[in-house]
């Protein structure tokens, strides 16, 4: 039951900008209510299936190896986002970034030692034991007993804002209707990629064969109010991250297991047989995140990787087997493919080929000329059966809408001044320093570094 | 890559191994191998990593070499409720209880492993009974509730001979019972080559109960809270019964060679191992078992729970009744004292190879094979 009562801050979302939020919050000893839409079981948002956050460091730490300083940070930034970013709030977040992890752990948080640069995101990136969830798991624990009222199963559903002033808020707690009254507002409830309509107003109808990674709770309801009650919108309202991930996942919260490697070394074919794009144009870290997208624009919101026997073992093993075929026209059989149409594909592919030697570690030689779209890395002709296929569908990861924030967490109105008592964090303001493109481990640091602030400036406006 | 071809089928092997069981734990580790966020926590995961496909022997490796932490419960996003609906401990400790049984020697007795629980508390009221019927039927009431001192006072009670002789057959017949146990195990899951640095770290790690610090945080003993309760339990207990073992045999030793009859003084070498012993056994295995009672039964095998509290119960029903007879040896009360241990100590020893028990040894040769493999690099 919810308490009537007046509490100093409502945390609106249950994942890890959430936690760090109330947390904060909390130990600067404001009275802290945070409802989670998802039950218990499903709690902690798309923070649940993250692995790593990304943190500046001059020295090797026990969890990060060498170093990797502000500026590095700053270059591969603006590098992905193509300048993109508020820079003054990027440039903060990576020089907090630093500091978090001591942070995180005497919070509960356990990190995997680092892995001597065996691994070569072991510089750059911090690795949680056991993944997001044992964070968020290692947060609920210490929010819970510093006192801060947890709500599974509570959705919050409007947000009374006056003027930009914010006084309380209507949610849906476990079936029943109660109203929360708070003298601060955080959001950190993600973004809209939950809301498949919302996604179709700049996708239209393909986007209802959108596999979504992460929670269906995300449904963008906060930002919408938002948004509505005059916030400065932030990041392109049409664009999302989306990575070509196994067609067979759920339609939600599949996570990281679902993603699929093999596409460098591959032939992709959409529905019509016909290759789209150049599968060996870099190394896949670097191009996976193009492959939704490109995905998303084939008939049906559906491709075909094909590879033959040789490359089966070359990259990491993906949770749903693929599908086998003795030749290329049953495998065409099995996938409802036109069996000649493939034939013909493959074969102008292997006709296309030039000799070279084959490196699945580098950019190698091996490509194709005279073929449009040409493939110019490990192009090698699929001749050995079995032969293989895993369908793709694009998979969306997050989505950049947002709304405009301060550097101490403050959200923007539209006439250009910070609301008093709305703060924001996570990726429902992530688009301020990400306006394009990704960088892995940056959605978790955002939401860690802001997530503090905004906990610090909710505690600090409710004790003046 | 895989055992696959060196070794013949689980399956095909042991019937007592249910294709459900290897189906859903070959399932669990395909998507454990997609997404290795747990490598952090043991040895499975690195182990796991080392393939692509898992035949039925790599699984009941795997399955042996979790210890049941139950940290890649808590942190999998595939638990339930989500729809993959994974939960690795349970799984495993499924499949262990199931390789137990395909492995247990001879055959016929594998069964005593399904319903584990009930058996382990039968054999010891039997053992019990029997004991304290024979008792009473062939010592007389002056000598069974006499007081005696000095040496040779317990065989007073019950014949030196008698007790040599129930010993020996029942402790040997287990030792070739875990012996040609651990044997099925390793011609199914071991490998062909091992150097003596893998038994040697093996054995270091066993000793140490490396793993149970679940990469150094503890383990997951009652929530998603982590603490070293368990693991310094279970090192109280496994030291107990290693010093208890060390007291009976330098005992033995005394007794036999020696020609010093029993029993000891209280500063005498086995009185001080069996009590320094009986005590890391008694906390031990009652701390265990009040953890299992306040544990989230979830990551746990509900089939296991008999196997698990029938051992910790016979072991704290060994240690107290021991502890009994060394503060009482001098009163009236050694008599029955003697005889109820005695037929609980006889009751360990006849179910010693068909229970929980054999968990040790056959970790004991995961980890032997852990180590090689990962010396070797690869799992052939
Ligand atoms: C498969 C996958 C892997 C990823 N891996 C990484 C990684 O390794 N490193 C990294 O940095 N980033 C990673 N990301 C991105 C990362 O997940 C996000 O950047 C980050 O989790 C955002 O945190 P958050 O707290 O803002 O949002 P979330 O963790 O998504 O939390 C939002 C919360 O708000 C709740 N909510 C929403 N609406 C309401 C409402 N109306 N009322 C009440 N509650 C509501 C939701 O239930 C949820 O709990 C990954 C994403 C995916 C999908
Ligand atoms: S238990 Fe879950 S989180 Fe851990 S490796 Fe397996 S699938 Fe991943
Ligand atoms: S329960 Fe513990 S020991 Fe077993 S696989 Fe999971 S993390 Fe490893």
């Amino acid at each position: 039951m919810i308490q009537d009562k007046l509490y100093d801050v409502l945390v609106v979302g249950g994942g890890n900008a959430a936690l760090c939020a109330a947390v904060t919050a909390r130990e600067r000893g404001a009275s802290v209510i945070l409802c989670e839409h998802a039950p218990r079981g499903l709690r902690g948002g798309n923070s649940r299936h993250t692995r790593n956050l990304r943190c500046a460091h001059d020295e090797p730490t026990d969890v990060l190896t060498e170093s990797y300083g502000e500026d590095e940070y700053i270059k591969d930034l603006l590098r992905v986002t193509g300048g993109i970013t508020n820079e003054r709030l990027a440039r903060m977040t990576i020089r907090e970034s630093k500091f978090v992890t001591p942070w995180m752990y005497e919070n509960g948080v356990r990190f995997q030692p680092s892995l001597g640069g065996t691994l070569s995101l072991s510089r750059t990136n911090a690795f949680f034991l056991g993944g997001g969830k044992a964070l968020v798991n290692a947060y609920y624990a210490r929010a819970e007993q510093l006192g801060v009222d947890i709500h599974y199963d509570t959705e919050v559903l409007s947000l009374d804002i006056q003027d930009g002033f914010f006084s309380g808020a209507e949610v849906d707690s476990r079936g029943f209707g109660a109203r929360v009254r708070a003298k601060s507002l955080i959001v950190a409830a993600g973004g809209f990629q939950g809301n498949i309509e919302w996604l179709k107003e700049a996708w239209g109808p393909a986007a209802e064969n959108f596999l979504i990674r992460g929670t269906p709770y995300n449904r963008g309801r906060m930002l919408r109010q938002l948004l509505d009650n005059g916030a400065d919108p932030i990041g392109d309202p049409t664009q999302c991250h989306a990575v070509a991930i196994d067609a067979r996942a759920p339609k939600f919260d599949g996570g990281i297991v679902t993603r699929l490697d093999c596409v460098p070394f591959s032939v992709v074919v959409n529905q019509a047989c016909e290759r789209f794009y150049d599968e060996g144009e870099d190394v896949w870290p670097k191009r996976y995140a193009i492959w939704g997208r490109l995905v998303a624009q084939q008939p049906g919101q559906i491709a075909y990787a094909i590879i033959d026997s040789k490359a089966l073992d070359l990259f990491m093993p993906s949770v749903f087997p693929p599908v086998e075929a003795g030749t290329i026209e049953d495998l065409a059989g099995k996938l409802g493919l036109d069996a000649a149409k493939l034939r013909g594909t493959i074969d102008g592919f292997s006709g296309a080929l030039r000799p070279g030697s084959f490196d699945s570690t580098k950019l190698d030689d091996c490509r194709t000329e005279g073929l449009d779209p040409p493939k110019t890395h490990w192009a090698r002709a699929i001749d050995t059966p079995p032969f293989y296929a895993y369908p793709l569908r694009p998979g969306v990861t997050f989505t950049y809408l947002g709304v405009r924030v301060d550097e101490k967490a403050r959200v923007q109105m539209g006439d250009g001044k910070p609301a008093a008592n709305m703060l924001a964090a996570g990726e429902v303001m992530a688009g301020n320093i990400l306006g394009k493109g990704y960088l892995a481990g940056t959605g978790m640091t955002i939401g860690t570094v802001f997530g503090r602030l905004a906990g610090e400036e909710a505690a600090r406006y409710v004790n003046a | 890559m895989s055992t696959l071809e060196t070794t013949p089928s689980l399956v095909a092997l042991a019937q007592g191994l249910e294709a459900d069981t290897l189906a859903e734990a070959r399932r669990t580790m395909e998507v454990c191998n997609a997404c290795r966020y747990c490598e952090g926590y043991c040895a499975v995961f690195p182990a796991m990593e080392l393939h692509r496909q898992f035949s039925d022997a790599d699984l009941v490796h795997l399955a042996n070499l979790c210890h049941g932490c139950k940290g890649c419960y808590y942190a999998c996003q595939y638990a339930p409720p989500h729809p993959f609906g994974l939960n690795v401990p349970r799984t495993f400790a499924d499949l262990r209880r199931e390789s137990y049984e395909a492995f247990a020697w001879p055959a016929p007795l594998a069964r005593l492993f399904q319903r584990n629980g009930l058996f382990v508390s039968l054999a010891t009221a039997v053992a019990l009974i029997v004991t304290m019927a024979l008792s009473t039927l062939l010592i007389s009431p002056e000598r069974l509730f006499g007081v005696h001192r000095g040496p040779g006072s317990f065989y007073s009670v019950v014949p030196y001979d008698v007790m040599v002789w129930v010993a020996t057959l029942t402790f040997g017949f287990a030792v070739l019972a875990l012996g040609m146990g651990l044997r099925n195990y390793w011609a199914t899951a071991g490998r062909k080559a091992i150097g003596w640095k893998s038994l040697a770290l093996a054995l270091h790690d066993a000793l140490t109960l490396r793993h149970l610090s679940g990469g150094g945080h503890g383990c997951n003993d009652t929530d998603e809270g982590f603490t070293q309760g368990r693991r310094w339990l279970h090192q109280a207990m496994m030291w107990g019964f290693l010093l208890c073992f060390a007291s009976t045999s330098v005992a033995t030793v005394y007794d036999h060679l020696l020609g010093w009859i029993a029993p000891y003084s209280w500063y005498s070498l086995p009185v001080l191992l069996g009590t320094v012993g009986g005590v890391g056994l008694t906390v031990g295995s009652g701390g265990l078992f009040w953890l299992k009672l306040r544990t989230d039964p979830e990551p746990l095998s509900p089939r296991n729970l008999g196997m698990d509290a029938g051992l910790l119960a016979l072991l704290f029903l060994v240690a107290t009744t021991g502890l009994a007879l060394l503060f009482f040896r001098h009163t009236s009360a050694m008599g029955m004292l003697l005889v109820i241990h005695l037929g609980v100590v006889l009751a360990f020893f006849l179910t010693l190879p068909y229970g929980k028990f054999v968990h040790g040894i056959y970790r004991f040769a995961a980890l032997v094979r852990d180590h090689a493999d990962c010396r070797a690099g690869d799992s052939a």
